[in-house]
């Protein structure tokens, strides 16, 4: 395992750097030998530039050569301890991974226990337990925020965890498979298929099903759209569809906002979204509590 | 011919005004961004955005302010110690309007989101090839007068200014290669990790060799003036000079501890940043130094002043700088304000401090003064600059710690004890503090453009004779 593409880089950052270090101490030491004699008066080099701009010749100061000496020689510990000299691997074998890896150990080794205790107990049991809560809180501000705020209600583009409106569905189950693994959603690009007035339709009908104001002949028009190509996922009724992610169009809950311009730009040049998948980063016993906290949000008068 | 008899004080001129300018608008930026951080709701729009208005703060202090402050000392500097005017007043011209060009360009293209996305290197590739011209001809301009001296031996400022022009070429040639898509959008050449270690090769020695060797060269010939005393060391010059800019190249990689950069380059960049700490503080022992025996000067001349306590904020932030470079407090101190903080202890308390020390020795003698129009103000602007950096790095030195432990704080089940937006949110009266000291050194910036402009009113532009070269100056 090495970083270099050839030997050849290897001994070229080896030599400039040994070639480095010993050059700059036989810098040190060949200026060190000068000694000022108690009395004796220092002279300039007798160089004169601009009129009056001269230069003593004071020896290194002990002290500053003293701290260079060091600083070279910890220099030369530190590369022969740890990699540096191109492919050498420093006696002591680390490794940023190694250490990463060890430091991870470490970690699972002290906290997992205090997770796994509740893997026990169903979900919705661990969401009437105040120290699980509390642990699932925290887990949340370390892991979730990032994305879906740090009181859960989300943003655009991220889902709002408090409304008990689901993409997926929101069981206890459905909410681990989604932490588990993650969701890919995705709605097609419908704008070079429709052309622009189509899709002007079609979001008209959309603001119908959800009562905003829209322009009725628009929407009627948009209609036969809906009911011809998006309803193979949102329904007929445009109700969504949990099993493939498909968005319930009559809740006015909107994921990337439900003006026109915004449902316009959504039909035309469709969405991507991804949520990562938690299962390897987390383990069981994280997840089981974070899913655990995100069901409470949303079904708090159970959940107490 | 008149002009042979004369140094060229016209382009030192115009640098030197520049400066002053430059530092106004690269400050008053700087504050800007500094209010917008405390009220969020000072970001107007997408050209007024943090993001478009933080890297034109960065580029107008250390390039315009920075770039001219350069520029006018190391003319100035080095026709004095060569006893001879700059070989072509043309290019020297050229060098004063090109690079006030790429300034403007810059203002207008990165408020417009026009950006190379590369830190300090944010400028797109038609303005790049410009500086790469103007760089060109500064080398020129600057080399060549060196090669025409009248004086034999070369004086040690110029050795520092000749390695900056030299590296920062190098550096800037290098770091922008790119792919040009349109007129005002390229790719960079580089892709992952090797793209991260040139930016921040460049990056680190944009400091070393622009904001470090270049400053200390203006240092070796303004400190030794002012306090009419001889440099202390001309050994110690010759050791710090060749281990500077021999180890500054290789400090980069502490810019990218624990990232995806391998670890053996991590380690060498680590290694070499603390090689880095004496030949730093070489220049800073030969400054003070250089003042044994004047120090009396002190008590009735704050330009002197100015002068010392650059050395002072030099010498701190090149022991703070090795220090950060250890993994260990890297850990605890990357990405938070504590880098920043740092930053500005040497942009301001350093690179500011020495050129404002510079151009107040300067500004008289281009004009035919004796001195400034008010030494009084002087005194003012030293005080409120220097009470302006001690807030602003004490704030953030908190602030930096605090995020640092807040962001590491686990709770006993081994979650985060702190949301980072609760981090942000304590960061707010620091933040408040550091706009406080950024207000108070803008507004020292402020009184020297008055005294400036007071000096230069009363007085004429000169250009000095140059002397017959002094028989003892061999």
């Amino acid at each position: 395992m090495s970083d270099f593409v050839s030997d050849f880089w290897s001994v070229y950052i080896t030599v400039i750097v040994i070639v480095g270090i010993v050059g700059l101490t036989y810098l040190l030491l060949s200026q060190s030998k000068t000694t000022v004699q108690k009395g004796e008066e220092v002279k300039t080099m007798g160089h004169v530039w601009d009129d009056d701009l001269e230069e003593y010749n004071n020896p290194l100061p002990r002290w500053w050569m003293l701290l260079f000496y060091i600083t070279l020689v910890f220099g030369a510990v530190y590369l022969v301890l740890y990699p540096g000299l191109g492919s050498w691997q420093g006696i002591r074998g680390w490794t940023s991974v190694g250490q990463y890896k060890e430091e991870k150990a470490q970690a699972e080794a002290k906290y997992q226990p205090l997770y796994d205790k509740f893997m026990k107990m169903d979900v919705k049991t661990v969401a009437t337990n105040p120290e699980a809560q509390a642990m699932g809180k925290r887990l949340f501000q370390t892991y979730c925020v990032q994305c879906h705020g740090s009181d859960a209600r989300g943003a655009k583009g991220f889902p709002n965890l408090t409304d008990n409106d689901w993409l997926y569905g929101g069981t206890p189950e459905i909410i681990k498979t989604t932490l588990d693994n993650g969701r890919h959603g995705q709605m097609p690009a419908f704008g070079a298929a429709f052309g622009e007035e189509k899709v002007k339709d079609a979001a008209n009908y959309a603001m119908s099903l959800s009562g905003k104001k829209h322009d009725a002949d628009r929407a009627a028009r948009g209609k036969e759209t809906f009911t011809a190509v998006c309803s193979a996922c949102h329904g007929a009724d445009g109700k969504g569809n949990q099993a493939l992610g498909a968005p319930n169009l009559t809740d006015n809950v909107w994921l990337y906002g439900g003006t026109e311009k915004a449902i316009i730009e959504t039909i035309t040049n469709g969405r991507n979204n991804q949520m990562p998948a938690w299962k390897d980063f987390l383990g069981d016993g994280k997840v089981h509590l974070l899913t655990s906290y995100v069901w409470s949000l949303s079904n708090k008068a159970s959940a107490e | 011919m008149e002009t042979q008899s004369t140094y060229n004080y016209k382009v030192v001129r115009q640098f030197a005004i520049m400066t002053v300018v430059w530092g106004i608008v690269g400050m008053l930026v700087g504050v800007i961004i500094a209010a917008q951080l405390v009220w969020p709701e000072l970001n107007f729009g997408p050209w007024f955005h943090y993001g478009r208005l933080r890297p034109l703060h960065t580029n107008a202090v250390i390039f315009a302010f920075g770039g001219c402050a350069l520029f006018a000392t190391s003319y100035y500097v080095v026709q004095r110690t060569c006893n001879v005017r700059l070989i072509s007043d043309k290019l020297a011209a050229f060098t004063f309007w090109g690079w006030q060009t790429v300034i403007v360009l810059a203002a207008i293209t990165l408020p417009l989101g026009l950006t190379a996305g590369k830190e300090y290197a944010e400028l797109e590739w038609p303005i790049d090839l410009l500086i790469t011209v103007v760089w060109v001809a500064y080398a020129i301009v600057f080399f060549g007068t060196i090669a025409v001296r009248k004086v034999k031996h070369i004086y040690v400022a110029n050795w520092f200014y000749g390695a900056f022009i030299l590296a920062v070429a190098l550096l800037h040639i290098v770091n922008s290669l790119a792919i040009p898509v349109s007129m005002w959008k390229s790719y960079s050449i580089y892709a992952g990790a090797v793209d991260a270690m040139v930016q921040w090769w460049y990056g680190h020695n944009a400091v070393g060799f622009f904001l470090t060797a270049a400053f200390l060269g203006m240092m070796y010939y303004f400190v030794p003036k002012q306090a009419g005393r001889p440099v202390y060391s001309y050994r110690l010059s010759v050791v710090h000079f060749w281990a500077l800019i021999f180890t500054y190249m290789w400090a980069g990689p502490h810019h990218l501890h624990y990232t995806a950069l391998p670890d053996w380059t991590q380690s060498l960049g680590m290694a070499f940043s603390m090689i880095l700490f004496a030949p730093s503080w070489g220049g800073m022992i030969n400054g003070i130094m250089t003042l044994s025996g004047a120090w009396h000067k002190l008590r009735t001349d704050p330009v002197l002043k100015f002068l010392v306590v650059s050395l002072s904020f030099y010498g701190m932030s090149t022991f703070e700088g090795p220090m950060m470079s250890i993994k260990t407090v890297n850990a605890l101190s990357h990405y938070t304000d504590w880098t920043v903080g740092h930053v500005h202890s040497g942009a301001l308390g350093w690179v500011a401090f020495i050129s404002i020390g510079s151009l107040y020795y300067l500004i008289p003698r281009l004009f035919g003064r004796d001195g400034m129009h008010s030494t009084k103000l002087i005194e003012a602007h030293f005080w409120l600059a220097t009470v302006g950096v001690v807030l602003y790095i004490a704030a953030l030195w908190i602030s930096g710690v605090m995020q640092g432990l807040m962001w590491r704080a686990l709770n006993a089940d081994g979650t985060l004890t702190y949301a980072f937006v609760e981090a942000v949110k304590a960061t707010y009266p620091y933040h408040f503090v550091r706009l406080l000291g950024g207000l108070l050194f803008l507004s020292g910036m402020l009184i020297m453009a008055y005294n400036t402009f007071r000096t230069v009113a009363a007085g004429r532009p000169v250009d000095a004779r140059i002397p017959a070269v002094a028989a003892h100056a061999h």
